[in-house]
C-alpha cells in the first residue's frame, strides 16, 4: 500500500496530508505499519527467547567449552612459564644450560607445594610416557637440589638426558595445542618434530573411525533393503490396512531401547532362544552354538532392528504420495514390471530413500549404548571410546578431539539431510 | 494390491513371494519384543524356553521375577526417579517449546532457519557429544549428581520433539480464525486460549508425551550426570545387563512394553484428532 493508490482514501483509518497517507491519529501510514510489524517481530523473538537462552545456556555452551578443550592446554605455560622463557635460548640441539634448569628447579618446588605438578605431569605423559614418572619424582626431591641444578636434574631421571623432553615442553608451552587431534587421527611427533602417523601396532583412531563408519554404512544398507519392502507393501495397500501394520513398525519405535538391546541379548546368546532353537531342530551341534552377540555381528543386528523404523517411516510418507497411475502407464506403454519399477517407480522414492538414509547413518555413526552392551571388542564405536577417555582414562582433551571429529561429521551429513528434505519436513510417528 | 485376474503364474509367484519377505521383515520388528513378554514369568532363571513353558504347564510360570521387582528398594527407587525425571522435565520442554514454535510459525520471526537449527540441535548431537559437554559444565555450577541437574539436562534434550510437532500443528493452523476471533472483540489472551490453544492441543500433548519417552528412555546423560542416589530405570538395566543379568529385567521390560503399546495408541490417537480438526484427513 503506497502512495501510488494515495487518491484512494476511502476508508475510515487512512486519510491523505501533503500527498501521504496517514492514520487517524496523524501518523504516516508507511510508519505505522512499520511500527506494528517491529512490534510483532518483537513478540514472535520474545516467544523463541527463553527456549532459546535456556538452550544456549544449557545445551550449546556447554557443548562448545567442551570443544574448547580439545585445543585447551593450560598447564605447560601456568606452571613453568619462566622455565619456557629460558628455553627460547635453546636452540634445540643437546642439552639446554643452567638457566632452564635454574627455572625448573624453582617452579617444581612451587608447582609441587601448591600441587599442580600431578596435572603437569599428566599432560606431558600424553606427550611422552615416562614424563609422569620423571616430573612426580623429581618434584619430591627438587627442595633439595643445589646450583648448579643441571647436575641434580640428570641424576633425578633419565627423561632429563633426553633433549626430546624438553623440545616436548618448549612445543607445548602454548595455550593452544594441535596434539590431541593429531592423537585422534593417529599421529605423533618423531624426533624431528615432524607430524607422523604412529607405528602400525599403535594406530587405534583411524581404524575405529573406518570401522564407524563401515559399520553404519553396513547399517544403512540393510534397513534400506528391509525398510524398502515393506513401505512398498503398506503404500499399496488400503489406509486401514496400512495403518494396522504400520503398528509393526511404530511398536519398535515406541519401546525403550534398553527394552530391544535386552531382548537382543535374549535371543543372541549362547545359552539363548535362537541357539537353543537351532539345537533343538537339529541344525547344530550343542558345542556348536553360535556366538553371535558381543562383537560385531550383534551389533549390527541390534542396531538394525533399532534404526528399521527410522528409514520405514520417512520412506513410506514419500512412497504414499506417489501415484499408481505412473507405473501403469509405464506398463501400458509396454515396460516389464521390472523397469517399470526401476525406470518409473523408484527414482519418484528416491527424495524418501536419502531422508531415510541420513537419517539412519546420522544415527548409528554416534550410537554408544548398543555397542557397549552387545559390541564385546569387535563391535566398538567411536563414541565408546570418548566414553572411555571421558570416564577411564580421563584424558578429556582427546576426548574432546574425538568428539569434535565426531559432531562435524554429523552436522555437515545433517546439512545433507537438510538439503535433501528441509528440517521443517522432520516429521515423528 | 490383490493379484490382478491376468497375472500370469510368474506374477502370481512373485507377488506372494512379496508377501511372505515383508512378512518376514515385520516378524523381526515385532519379534524380539514380544517373544520375552512370556520369558518374564519363567519360573527358572533361564532366558530360554523350558519344557514346560512349551507344554503350557501352569508349573512352568511364575509370577517370581515381579515380585522380586515390587520388593527390590533399588528398582522402586529408580521407577519413582524415572518419573519425577521425565515429568518434570517433560513440563519444561513443553512449557518452552510451545512457546517457541508459536514464535517459529509467525511468518515475522527473524533468522528463522538458524535459530529453528540452533532449537533442534539436542536431537542432532550425538548423545555422547551432548552428555560430556553436559558433565563438564553442570559439575561446574553443582548441579551433577543432583535431581535437577539430570531434570534440566533432559529438558534441553525433549525440547526438539516439542518445537517439532507443535510447529507441524501450526503449519495448517488457518490464521483467519485469529483474525475473525479478533474481529469480534476477543482479547490477544482470550484469541489465543479459546481459539488457538484447542487446535494445537493435540501438538502439545503428543509432543509433550516425546519429551517424556525422550526423558523415560534416556542412559547417557544418566551414566555421566546421574549419581547413585539419580538412578533411573533404564541406569538400574543397564547395570542389570551389565553385572548379573537376571529374568527381574525381562519384567521390567515387559512393563516397559506394555506401557509403549499405551503411548503409542495415545500418541496416534492424538494424531488423527488433530488431522481431522484441522480437515486434513476425512473421518
Amino acid at each position: 500500500m503506497t502512495q501510488s493508490d494515495g487518491t484512494h482514501s476511502g476508508s475510515d483509518a487512512g486519510h491523505m496530508v501533503n500527498g501521504q497517507m496517514v492514520t487517524v491519529d496523524g501518523t504516516p501510514l508507511k510508519a505505522s505499519l512499520k511500527r506494528a510489524e517491529r512490534k510483532r517481530t518483537l513478540i514472535a523473538f520474545l516467544l523463541v527467547a527463553p527456549l532459546l537462552t535456556y538452550l544456549l545456556i544449557s545445551f550449546i555452551f556447554p557443548i562448545g567449552q567442551m570443544m574448547w578443550r580439545s585445543v585447551d592446554n593450560p598447564q605447560v605455560v601456568t606452571t613453568l612459564p619462566k622455565t619456557l622463557e629460558a628455553l627460547d635460548d635453546w636452540d634445540g640441539e643437546g642439552l639446554p644450560d643452567e638457566p632452564v634448569f635454574e627455572a625448573l628447579a624453582e617452579e617444581l618446588a612451587i608447582a609441587s607445594a601448591n600441587r599442580t605438578v600431578g596435572q603437569l605431569a599428566v599432560r606431558l605423559n600424553y606427550e611422552i610416557s615416562a614424563a609422569r614418572g620423571a616430573l612426580m619424582r623429581t618434584s619430591r626431591s627438587v627442595e633439595d637440589f643445589e646450583p648448579p641444578y643441571k647436575e641434580d636434574f640428570l641424576d633425578a631421571h633419565r627423561l632429563w638426558n633426553d633433549p626430546a623432553f624438553y623440545r616436548i615442553i618448549k612445543r607445548e608451552g602454548n595455550p593452544l595445542t594441535a596434539s590431541y587431534y593429531i592423537a585422534a587421527f593417529d599421529g605423533t611427533y618423531n624426533e624431528d618434530g615432524e607430524v607422523v602417523l604412529q607405528d602400525e601396532n599403535r594406530r587405534i583412531y583411524i581404524d575405529l573411525f573406518i570401522r564407524t563408519f563401515a559399520m553404519s554404512l553396513g547399517i544403512t544398507l540393510i534397513t534400506l533393503l528391509l525398510g524398502f519392502p515393506i513401505s512398498f507393501l503398506m503404500a499399496s495397500l488400503p489406509m486401514r490396512h496400512a495403518n494396522l501394520l504400520m503398528i509393526f513398525v511404530l511398536l519398535p519405535f515406541w519401546t525403550s531401547l534398553l527394552v530391544r538391546t535386552t531382548s537382543w541379548i535374549v535371543l543372541l546368546q549362547q545359552q539363548g532362544v535362537i541357539n537353543e532353537l537351532l539345537i533343538a531342530l537339529g541344525f547344530i551341534g550343542d558345542d556348536g552354538r553360535l556366538g553371535m552377540i558381543y562383537n560385531m555381528t550383534g551389533t549390527i543386528i541390534a542396531m538394525t532392528h533399532i534404526l528399521l523404523p527410522f528409514m520405514v517411516l520417512p520412506l513410506y510418507s514419500v512412497m504414499k504420495t506417489i501415484p499408481p497411475s505412473y507405473v501403469r502407464a509405464a506398463k501400458s506403454l509396454g515396460a516389464t514390471p521390472w523397469t517399470a519399477f526401476w525406470r518409473v517407480y523408484v527414482p519418484q522414492t528416491l527424495p524418501g530413500i536419502g531422508a531415510g538414509a541420513v537419517l539412519v547413518f546420522i544415527i548409528s555413526i554416534g550410537y554408544y549404548i548398543t555397542p557397549a552392551l552387545v559390541g564385546g571388542q569387535s563391535g566398538q564405536m567411536i563414541s565408546n571410546l570418548i566414553a572411555h577417555h571421558m570416564q577411564t582414562s580421563l584424558n578429556w582433551g582427546l576426548a574432546a578431539a574425538l568428539g569434535s571429529v565426531l559432531l562435524i561429521s554429523v552436522l555437515i551429513l545433517y546439512w545433507v539431510y537438510n538439503r535433501l528434505v528441509g528440517a521443517d519436513s522432520l516429521k515423528l510417528g | 494390491m490383490a493379484v490382478p485376474t491376468y497375472a500370469g503364474p510368474l506374477e502370481r509367484i512373485w507377488y506372494y513371494a512379496f508377501r511372505v519377505l515383508c512378512g518376514l521383515i515385520f516378524f523381526f520388528l515385532i519379534a524380539p519384543i514380544l517373544i520375552m513378554v512370556p520369558l518374564s514369568f519363567n519360573v527358572e532363571p533361564y532366558f530360554t524356553y523350558t519344557r514346560e513353558m512349551l507344554t503350557f504347564n501352569p508349573d512352568g510360570f511364575s509370577l517370581r521375577w515381579y515380585q522380586d521387582l515390587f520388593s527390590s528398594e533399588s528398582w522402586m527407587t529408580s521407577i519413582q526417579n524415572s518419573l519425577i525425571i521425565g515429568v518434570a522435565s517433560t513440563l519444561i520442554a513443553t512449557f518452552l517449546g510451545t512457546l517457541a514454535a508459536l514464535g517459529l510459525s509467525r511468518s515475522e520471526m527473524p533468522f528463522k532457519g538458524l535459530v529453528m537449527g540452533l532449537l533442534i540441535s539436542p536431537m542432532i548431537v550425538p548423545l555422547i557429544i551432548s552428555a560430556a559437554g553436559m558433565f563438564f559444565f553442570y559439575s561446574s555450577v553443582g548441579l551433577a549428581n543432583t535431581l535437577p541437574g539430570v531434570i534440566l539436562a533432559h529438558a534441553a534434550l525433549g525440547t526438539p520433539f516439542v518445537v517439532i510437532t507443535v510447529t507441524a500443528t501450526l503449519v495448517g493452523f488457518d490464521h483467519s480464525l485469529t483474525r475473525a476471533s479478533a474481529s469480534l472483540g476477543a482479547g490477544a489472551g482470550r484469541t489465543f486460549f479459546k481459539i488457538q490453544m484447542p487446535l494445537i492441543l493435540p501438538g502439545v500433548i503428543s509432543g509433550g508425551l516425546f519429551a517424556f519417552i525422550t526423558s523415560f528412555d534416556e542412559i547417557v546423560i544418566v551414566l555421566f550426570l546421574a549419581g547413585v542416589e539419580q538412578r533411573t530405570i533404564p541406569r538400574e538395566m543397564w547395570s542389570g545387563i551389565r553385572e548379573q543379568i537376571s529374568p527381574t529385567i525381562l519384567a521390567v521390560a515387559s512393563i516397559l512394553v506394555a506401557f509403549s503399546i499405551l503411548l503409542l495408541t495415545t500418541v496416534e490417537v492424538l494424531r488423527r484428532r488433530s488431522e481431522r480438526l484441522r480437515g486434513m484427513s476425512p473421518g
